[in-house]
């Protein structure tokens, strides 16, 4: 029996010591109506053997693509150390480190996890993860819409993930939380503060995109202090890996870098594989003000009995194990393994390690933009500055020339059509560190032949 | 010793980063970074080797018995992991067109329909990240419902006093407010409260059954009988399907909706907490509220629907859909039990739990129902060995740990004082239950002969008892540097 121990004369001793005859004896209680005789539409098990050769043909008939798309979620260079230790059974398979004598381990992972997401963010406090970027914003509107006590509307840019904001809505919906949207320049693909300061009325944050979606720079700055002089919060939506070389939220603000109060992201550039989508994580910091609203677990460093540091689970009574219907959240299980491996992922590759990351991620989507913009028709659609990622103009409709680049075993970029109706023919374009000058050039041609294959719109 | 202890100005892994700093002065100088961020600088052994000592430090299934109830710590197959875990799998962008993983795809699909089975659900999404995102769907669902029907002033929710900490939460989440009734002296919910409860403001009951307690709620059909005439609906917390996988569907309990952890039932990794996945099954009358993206095989084609799909869907709930590499380890794991294993599932973890409960009755412990059946945990209650020694089920808890033993869930549900709960699973042998047995009847003498051994337990752990108030009062949640007095924070 697949993953279970029992031999017969074992079964016939336990039912024995319990005192009764037989298994079914233990399901007597289970009104004889209820019962089924067991599952049907599903498939009889099989050996490890058939499903690995079943799972390895499926993920063959795959294959892999040569992928220049971004758009919230990065492929990278991941160490083949981080999952090689993530993956051993005691990060693998333990459960929340409740009994901290005993997970030490997975604690001080966390709490080393903690530091270098408050450093990297400027913030004095993260906690051990969230789901992931989304939903991890979804809980910062909360926490702010719960600190501020008065207002229950949130500035929302649509240069923020078109994704993050859906599941802002659906997260948020049910609170009475009201999300309004602001628009961005057509011409520098930013967020204006004057197109927030024409909003009247109380807020109870704004939220700031570095980079935007379009990979824009906004104008962190100025937006921050223009939140704080309203008396709403700054919540930082953020890439972590620009962390290494753009200013940290903690830091924001023209005036007197007071800086955000909440920043929040997804953890999949630091040692996430794309996987499809997930597992990823989400983090949180925040100032030390707001730590007691923060959503999630948080692990503290203390002493033992002996005078021994040790870590601990700390600040629970924000949790739903303690405090249920008036947690900060509902949130039980996170994201713990993506958060250690993240942790080891930062750890080998050091400050100066991720700096360079970050800074070949720039340059290749740099040199990406300049060779593609040489093709007739082909143009950047904002001026403003710009990290890690670019919306292009297409002279052709996006959807068929990515089918053609499909076609050539290319994953062209993100079509901003669907999202943003007024970027009709626009293409969010990246190439991270793993892309070279050959597959840059590769990207190029075939688009070039497909342009020419493809009628001017 | 933190990683940043052992930080060294200047060393690195040079084959981890490009060799060359990249241009990067285009960027205006006022977006920039001034000071480079706290993180170690330490050689890739240094890494391996502090990883590896933590890992050391950390009790798991792979390592010790970890009998922690409601959280099902059954073994996570390695084949599992390793199907998740090919390269073109890994590799797989979220936002990639469909046609470019259809083998993917089709694993996640027959997930999909395999849950359908095991639930006797209409229909399920695999969205929901874990099983409280699972019950936000659920309860959203439900609002959903009543407001299409004009029935939008349905806000309450009701939960059983012995409910996980995540349904009321959860309640609050979606903006619903708590009722809670009580629960009987044998463990089931108490039919008169409930009656009570119900009215024209109900949204929902949510129960867990077998429940918290550990025994099945045998009064469920007039359970759901009484929600449903009031107006409600019953949403299924499936914690505790491990019970009755293959025996009983939630469905024919009279459920409208059900999530199902499959980081327990499915045997993925908890990983120190996480990831998991919740994903959420619907009766045919939910089914159109379920969260996207859901898939959906059209000519031998799968693809992912979204709201445009599903107009009445409660929407999102993260970014790319769900935690992918989860349920693709999920999927593995079906495939290797088959419908035939998923009742020899419940069986076993039955036997088990019944098996334990059995011996440790005749060793002297005080179970909280006695005279009901196990389901796949059951409850411990050391209120007499409190009283008679002085030690508590926390010190209990703790010695275990010198025995090699992950402790039970302790202090919960929260209505049973002094309580461990219990849950074997399936995947451990007789021996390794008769080894515990002993340890726990070693430690109930020692309870009496040296009480003082038990109440400082742990002795053999990498750290002794850590003084949880202090982590409290004075949060160090984030290191500072070397020297200690800049290492506290001191809150408002």
């Amino acid at each position: 029996m697949p993953f279970i121990p029992h031999t017969g004369p074992e079964v016939r001793d336990m039912l024995a010591a319990i005192g009764v005859p037989e298994i079914e004896s233990l399901f007597d209680e289970i009104p004889r109506e209820l019962r089924i005789e067991g599952i049907s539409g599903m498939p009889a098990g099989l050996p490890e053997m058939t499903i690995a050769r079943l799972m390895t043909e499926r993920a063959e008939a795959d294959g892999r693509y040569l992928n220049f798309i971004g758009a919230g979620a990065y492929e990278h260079h991941i160490p083949a150390a981080v999952w090689q230790l993530a993956t051993r059974g005691e990060f693998y398979s333990a459960y929340t480190p409740y009994q901290a004598e005993a997970s030490q381990g997975t604690l001080q992972a966390l709490y080393e996890f903690q530091t270098m997401m408050a450093s990297l963010t400027g913030l004095d406090v993260s906690n051990a993860s969230l789901y992931d970027g989304a939903s991890a914003l979804a809980e910062a509107v909360l926490m702010a819409v719960r600190s501020h006590g008065k207002s229950r509307r949130v500035l929302m840019p649509r240069t923020v993930h078109p994704l993050y904001r859906k599941v802002v809505r659906t997260i948020t919906r049910n609170q009475r939380v009201e999300i309004v949207e602001l628009d961005y320049s057509r011409e520098s693909g930013a967020t204006s503060v004057e197109s927030a300061a024409a909003r009247s009325g109380d807020f109870a944050a704004l939220v700031i995109p570095q980079p935007n979606f379009f990979g824009v720079l906004e104008d962190a700055d100025a937006l921050t202090d223009w939140a704080h002089s309203r008396g709403a919060l700054g919540i930082g939506v953020v890439n972590p890996l620009s962390l290494a070389l753009l200013k940290p939220p903690g830091e924001w603000g023209a005036e007197h870098a007071e800086g955000a109060d909440i920043a929040v992201g997804d953890g999949q550039p630091f040692g996430a594989p794309l996987s499809g989508g997930g597992p990823y994580f989400g983090f949180m910091c925040a100032k030390q003000a707001l730590v007691r609203q923060m959503p999630g677990r948080i692990v503290g460093r203390t002493v033992d009995s002996q005078g021994r540091p040790g870590f601990c689970l700390t600040l629970q009574p924000r949790e739903q194990h303690i405090r249920r219907a008036k947690a900060t959240s509902n949130i039980c299980t996170n994201q713990s393994l993506m958060a250690i491996a993240a942790t080891i992922h930062l750890a080998l590759l050091g400050p100066r390690g991720l700096a360079r990351t970050a800074a070949q991620c720039h340059a290749n989507t740099v040199a990406l933009r300049n060779r593609l913009v040489a093709i007739p028709g082909v143009a950047p659609v904002f001026s403003g500055a710009l990290f890690h990622e670019v919306a292009l103009r297409l002279p052709a409709p996006v959807a068929p020339v990515l089918a053609r680049l499909r076609g050539e075993r290319i994953l062209g970029g993100f079509d901003l059509a669907s999202d943003y109706p007024e970027l009709a023919d626009a293409l969010l374009v990246c190439a991270t560190e793993t892309k070279t000058g050959e597959d840059i050039e590769r990207y190029a041609r075939a688009l070039e032949r497909t342009l020419e294959k493809t009628a001017p719109c | 010793m933190l990683i940043f202890e052992q930080s060294r100005p200047g060393r690195t892994n040079s084959s981890q980063a490009p060799a060359q700093p990249a241009d990067t002065s285009d960027i205006p100088q006022q977006f920039l970074r001034l000071a480079p961020p706290l993180l170690p600088e330490v050689s890739e052994l240094d890494a391996v080797r502090h990883y590896t000592r933590l890992a050391q430090q950390t009790y798991s299934i792979d390592t010790h018995f970890y009998p922690l109830g409601s959280c099902t710590m059954k073994y996570n197959p390695r084949a599992c992991n390793a199907a998740a875990m090919l390269p073109q799998f890994l590799a797989r962008h979220p936002l990639a067109h469909p046609q470019t993983g259809q083998g993917f795809l089709a694993c996640l699909y027959e997930l999909q329909e395999i849950l359908k089975a095991v639930t006797g659900m209409a229909a399920v999404s695999l969205a929901p990240m874990a099983g409280a995102q699972g019950e936000f769907a659920g309860i959203a669902m439900i609002r959903a419902w009543h407001a299409s029907r004009g029935d939008a002033q349905r806000t309450e929710v009701i939960v059983p006093d012995a409910a996980h900490g995540t349904n009321p939460a959860t309640a609050t989440m979606c903006g619903c407010t708590l009722r809670e009734v009580r629960t009987d002296h044998d463990g089931r919910i108490n039919l008169r409260a409930l009656r009570a409860a119900v009215g024209p403001r109900t949204a929902a009951l949510m129960l867990t059954n077998p429940s918290t307690l550990g025994v099945f709620d045998t009064e469920i059909i007039e359970i759901a009988r009484i929600v449903h005439d009031a107006g409600g609906l019953m949403y299924y917390d499936g914690a505790n399907i491990n019970a009755i996988l293959g025996r009983v569907r939630p469905i024919d309990m009279g459920f409208d909706c059900v999530h199902l952890n499959l980081h327990k039932t499915f045997a993925t990794p908890h990983g120190g907490g996480g990831p998991g996945a919740g994903p959420v099954g619907a009766a045919p009358l939910l089914a159109p509220f379920l969260p996207v993206p859901m898939l959906a095989l059209e000519n031998g084609v799968y693809r992912w629907l979204d709201e445009r799909d599903c107009p009445h869907s409660i929407g999102h709930l993260s970014a790319f859909g769900g935690n992918m590499g989860v349920l693709l380890r999920a999927y593995v794991y079906a495939r290797l039990v088959g419908r035939e294993g998923m009742r020899r599932i419940a069986d076993h973890a039955t036997l088990n739990s019944n098996y334990l409960e059995a011996r440790l009755t005749r060793a002297g412990f005080e179970t909280a129902y006695p005279k009901r059946r196990a389901s796949h945990e059951f409850i411990v209650t050391l209120k007499r060995v409190k009283e008679e020694t002085g030690v508590t089920a926390w010190d209990v808890a703790k010695r275990l740990l010198d025995k090699g033993f992950h402790a039970p869930t302790m202090y919960f549900p929260l209505l049973v004082p002094e309580c461990l709960l219990i849950e074997p699973t399936e995947t451990e042998s007789k021996d390794t239950l008769d080894a515990f047995v002993a340890a726990m009847t070693e430690i109930l003498a020692e309870a009496h002969a040296h009480p003082e051994l038990v109440k400082s337990a742990p002795h053999t752990t990498p750290v002794r008892r850590l003084d949880e108030v202090r982590a409290a009062r004075e949060p160090d949640l984030v290191w500072r540097g070397a020297d200690p007095g800049r290492g506290r924070d001191t809150l408002e």
